[in-house]
């Protein structure tokens, strides 16, 4: 019999779960059991630390803590749950806080069952041979049908679940035996405290007093205050100023860190772009062999443009971005300018959930107007000359007669569906130049449909339009394939003659003439009247494809100045002078900003 | 040149257009509300070169305005113009007012079409306003206004027309012809009659100008009409930024530098030793004031820099370019909210 370790007391895992599921009130309750935090420090779940999380309910960033749970069998553990990002858009930074852990407590929700990115989360933990403990949640409900989804989940997932608890996480109901299921089915971690350090990187978040506070768990070795670190993959070396462990409300500082801990180092880091997740940390004097597997550059997948509504906020657009980026390394972006909306910058996002959190959190943190450009994938060019270009700016776009074949980024999609949609769910992928590649049932009801769809195609308004089409009951999850030879063109929109560049878009050839028409239609259906008549024109590669005219505006007066009363004219006025604000003006065309947003909305409905 | 205003809000019943404010008629109210104004004119111990009794329905204390009359310093040419229901008036109350020293009126006719005028809910039919008219001239008067409505319901160039027609075959000197504009705290705002459209509207006023300056009544703004000589003093003041005084629930004022109003409230005013005015206006920009209000006028504003580069970007069609000013022309004025901030913004 081995010795006791103080490993055997230690469990890290995280919570999985499809969004809406019950993870963050799960770890809000386990956070209550294990007294972490005193009652009154309670706020809704308290791990989604940022006001859109909150709102939104899902988690953006990962976090962990560091519990104390007393057993059953009268053993202290410390557990360490670290929060994942739920989002298909976070999949590598999902993927890098499993590998943190030894287990995942897998939540499905007792009416709805599996969904997809149950499944997507699931086999990211059995990939990362993490033990899956199953809980049903949400037995409160009066549609909770609890045997059938531990059913659902042997049968499709093939984990056992006909002993999973059976839980409310937002009445309280059970969570003891989520508890004692943490340490009865979790491995504690192993490792080696005389081996050279490897620290897994699987978060950071920028302080102003103490630099990037990197998030790690210890694979092997240990790390303290004063040793020279090294990041494997970016070479920066630090001094380490810290270490400690993440308290539910605070950092807990401690004397040092050891293998199968989780915990935090500082070490006066500037950049959290030296601090990439996946990355391993080691010590720069006695340096591991290797770095752990798994780590990869995460590339933008999705860019747009973000400018300032008001010219003049330039400056205060890019302070927001920097800071931003200080605790999201995953957001690029970098200067351009449009001659429609002035000085701006190209930013480059996961996935669209991300580019609509950082468009909120400018608006809402920073309390900035901007104005997006439709969001763009990158395309790949080979060009006559032989030489490859990767274009995420339509503006970049070549010439159509230097393009030898271009390619678009293609995607694995999974929906799940009741099994009554399946028509109408066929019918939207193909709309979207999906592929039919299978179709499973998970269970009589209820099936899987496996398409490969083009990116470009699904960062619009896809799931929107799924929701649409099946009452808000299907689920989707992607992976990126790689790229696919496409026919593109560039599709310029041109207001009283005028290209209007931050309106320009790639788009499938056979597609540009329905969107040609659509932005034709919504653009006059947003810019208001003027003193002239305004021609709105789409054109690919100079021929015109589609046609609008706004008629000029014939009645705007205020008729009556009656007993001298001027406060209704001026005031008048003043609202024009704030809605030219809202205006941008080109050449003699003024176009409101919502005109901007509302081509992003295309809906084929 | 001063002018003052009284606002005199009493009417027999509202039309369902009107926003301005007013109260039901009574007598005692409206002996009090006179001893009111009385009272504040006497703040005002200045020569004032026009007057103009507006409403609401003047004409209902055609007894007191000879009473107020009596009171008000003015030079012998004054302008001094009292708003008239045709429905209201009958000999007694226009020889009234001609003793009091009345020298203009100004009658809501609206219009001379039977439907149009049900629809716009007034008391009167297209027989008593030329009556009344008519009547006024007799007595003496000359100098004679007649208020038409643009853009009712039911209303056609053609029924436009012969309103037109109907009111230059009568002893009029000018005329006020307003879009009629849907206010959201009026029965019509509650319960929005069908009107024509924009477009509709657009081509009912420009039937509306070429009519009357057909007819000899020359547009010198936006909405008014006049023959030679016969243009509103009174008007003038407020769109040449001159000064006036207002008197009455809800009047405006701008005088000694600051534009102010009255509150809306009849009791209040009767009760007040000195009615309540708020500053609407501190500090005017004159500059702006000069613009948004002198484009109202046929005779424009002075052409400065400024004004020269923002009128690029407006086409020719809507205004006109001589001895050194601007002024719109008639399609220029019906998209002049536009033009104005074009300018201004």
């Amino acid at each position: 019999m081995a010795e006791k370790s103080y490993l055997d007391n230690i469990r890290n895992f995280c919570i999985i779960a499809h969004i809406d599921h019950g993870k963050s009130t799960l770890a809000d309750r386990i956070l209550e059991q294990t007294e972490t935090v005193a009652l009154r420090d309670m706020e809704e779940q308290l791990l989604d630390n940022m006001d859109i999380e909150r709102e939104r309910g899902i988690t953006i960033k990962a976090r962990a803590v560091r519990l104390k749970y007393h057993a059953d069998n009268g053993e202290d553990y410390i557990f360490n749950l670290i929060d994942t990002p739920g989002h298909v858009d976070f999949n590598y930074e999902v993927s890098r806080s499993l590998v943190a852990c030894e287990g995942a407590v897998l939540i499905v929700d007792a009416s709805q069952g599996i969904e997809a990115q149950t499944l997507a989360n699931t086999y990211l933990a059995v990939e990362n041979d993490l033990e899956v403990v199953p809980v049903v949640n949400k037995i409160d409900l009066p549609s909770a049908r609890p045997q059938e989804v531990k059913e659902e989940i042997e049968n499709v997932i093939g984990i056992e679940a006909l002993d999973a608890p059976e839980i409310s996480a937002k009445m309280g109901i059970n969570i003891h035996a989520v508890m004692e299921e943490i340490v009865n089915k979790i491995p504690a971690p192993k490792g080696d405290i005389e081996a050279p350090l490897k620290a897994l990187i699987f978060d950071g978040v920028y302080d102003s007093y103490k630099g990037v506070i990197v998030y790690v768990r210890v694979k092997e070795g240990c790390v303290k205050p004063g040793d020279k670190i090294r990041m494997m993959a970016s070479g920066a070396e630090f001094t380490v100023v810290e270490t400690g462990y993440m308290g539910a409300t605070e950092l807990v500082p401690a004397s040092g860190l050891k293998a199968g801990e989780v915990g935090y180092i500082t070490a006066s880091i500037k950049s959290i772009g030296d601090t990439k997740v996946g990355d391993t940390v080691t010590n720069a004097q006695n340096p591991a062999d290797e770095a752990l597997p798994g780590y990869r550059e995460v590339n933008p997948m999705v860019f747009s443009g973000i400018y300032p509504a008001d010219g003049a906020k330039y400056p205060d657009l890019r302070d927001a971005l920097d800071k931003l980026q200080l605790n999201d390394a995953s957001l690029s972006f970098e200067p351009e300018s449009s001659v429609a909306l002035g000085f701006g910058f190209r930013c480059g996002f996961l996935g669209l959930l991300h580019m609509e959190i950082i468009q909120e959190r400018i608006e809402r943190e920073y309390n900035l107007d901007i104005i997006t450009t439709a969001p763009s994938v990158v395309y790949k060019i080979e060009m006559t000359d032989g030489t490859v270009r990767m274009i995420d700016n339509p503006t970049n776009y070549p010439d159509i007669t230097l393009i030898a074949q271009s390619y678009e980024p293609m995607v694995n999609a999974h929906v799940y569906s009741p099994s009554e949609y399946v028509g109408a769910i066929m019918e939207l992928c193909q709309n979207r130049r999906g592929v039919f590649k299978d179709m499973k049932y998970i269970d009589e009801k209820r099936v899987d449909l496996h398409y490969e769809l083009p990116l470009n195609e699904i960062i619009y308004d896809f799931f929107d339009a799924l929701k649409s089409r099946t009452r808000g009951y299907a689920s989707y999850d992607y992976e990126m394939i790689g790229f696919a030879p496409s026919k593109l063109v560039k599709l310029d929109i041109m207001l009283n003659g005028e290209v209007i560049d931050a309106l320009s878009f790639i788009v499938f050839a056979d597609r540009a003439y329905e969107r040609a028409r659509k932005m034709a239609e919504k653009l006059k259906e947003n810019i208001p009247r003027q003193l002239f008549e305004i021609p709105i024109q789409a054109c690919v590669g100079g021929k015109i494809i589609a046609r609008e005219t706004i008629k000029a505006l014939r009645k705007d007066v205020l008729a009556k100045c009656y007993g001298g009363d001027i406060t209704r004219k001026k005031k008048l006025l003043e609202k024009q002078k704030e809605g030219k604000k809202r205006m941008r003006q080109f050449g003699t065309v003024e176009v409101p900003q919502e005109a901007f947003m509302a081509v992003l909305k295309l809906d084929d409905d | 040149m001063l002018g003052l205003y009284i606002h005199v809000p009493f009417c027999v019943r509202k039309c369902p257009y009107c926003d301005f404010y007013s109260e039901k008629f009574s007598r005692e109210k409206s002996e009090k509300f006179a001893e009111a104004v009385l009272r504040n004119l006497a703040r005002y111990p200045v020569k004032f070169d026009t007057v103009y009794f507006g409403g609401g329905t003047p004409a209902l204390i055609s007894g007191k305005i000879a009473e107020i009359l009596r009171e008000v310093d003015y030079p012998e040419n004054a302008e001094i113009t009292v708003e008239c229901n045709p429905d209201v008036v009958n000999e007694k109350v226009l020889a009234e007012l001609k003793n009091a020293g009345v020298n203009r009126l100004s009658f809501g006719v609206q219009s001379l079409d039977e439907n149009e005028l049900k629809a716009l809910g007034r008391l009167h039919g297209t027989e008593s306003a030329k009556k009344a008219i008519l009547l006024a001239h007799s007595l003496g008067f000359e100098n004679i206004s007649a208020d038409i409505m643009l853009g009712v319901p039911r209303q056609t160039v053609k029924s436009l027309e012969q309103t037109i027609d109907g009111l230059c075959a009568l002893p009029i000197t000018h005329v006020s012809a307003y879009l009629l504009k849907i206010e959201p705290n009026t029965p019509f705002g509650k319960n929005p009659p069908e009107i024509p459209d924009e477009d509709g509207q657009a081509e009912l006023y420009l039937a509306a100008v070429e009519q009357l300056e057909k007819r000899g009544f020359s547009q010198y703004e936006i909405s008014n009409f006049a023959k030679n000589g016969f243009e509103s003093r009174h008007n003038l003041i407020y769109w040449r930024a001159e000064q006036y005084v207002g008197i009455g629930p809800a009047a405006h004022s701008y005088y000694n530098g600051k534009r102010f109003a009255v509150t809306g409230n009849l009791e209040e005013f009767i009760e007040n030793p000195v009615q309540r005015e708020i500053v609407t206006d501190e500090n005017p920009d004159k500059y702006e004031e000069k613009i948004l209000l002198g484009l109202r006028l046929r005779e424009g504003i002075p052409l400065d820099e400024r004004i020269e580069k923002r009128l690029r970007l407006i086409p020719r069609e809507y205004f006109r370019v001589e001895k050194g000013r601007v002024s719109l022309t008639p399609k220029g004025f019906l998209v002049s909210n536009q033009i104005i901030a074009a300018i201004l913004g």
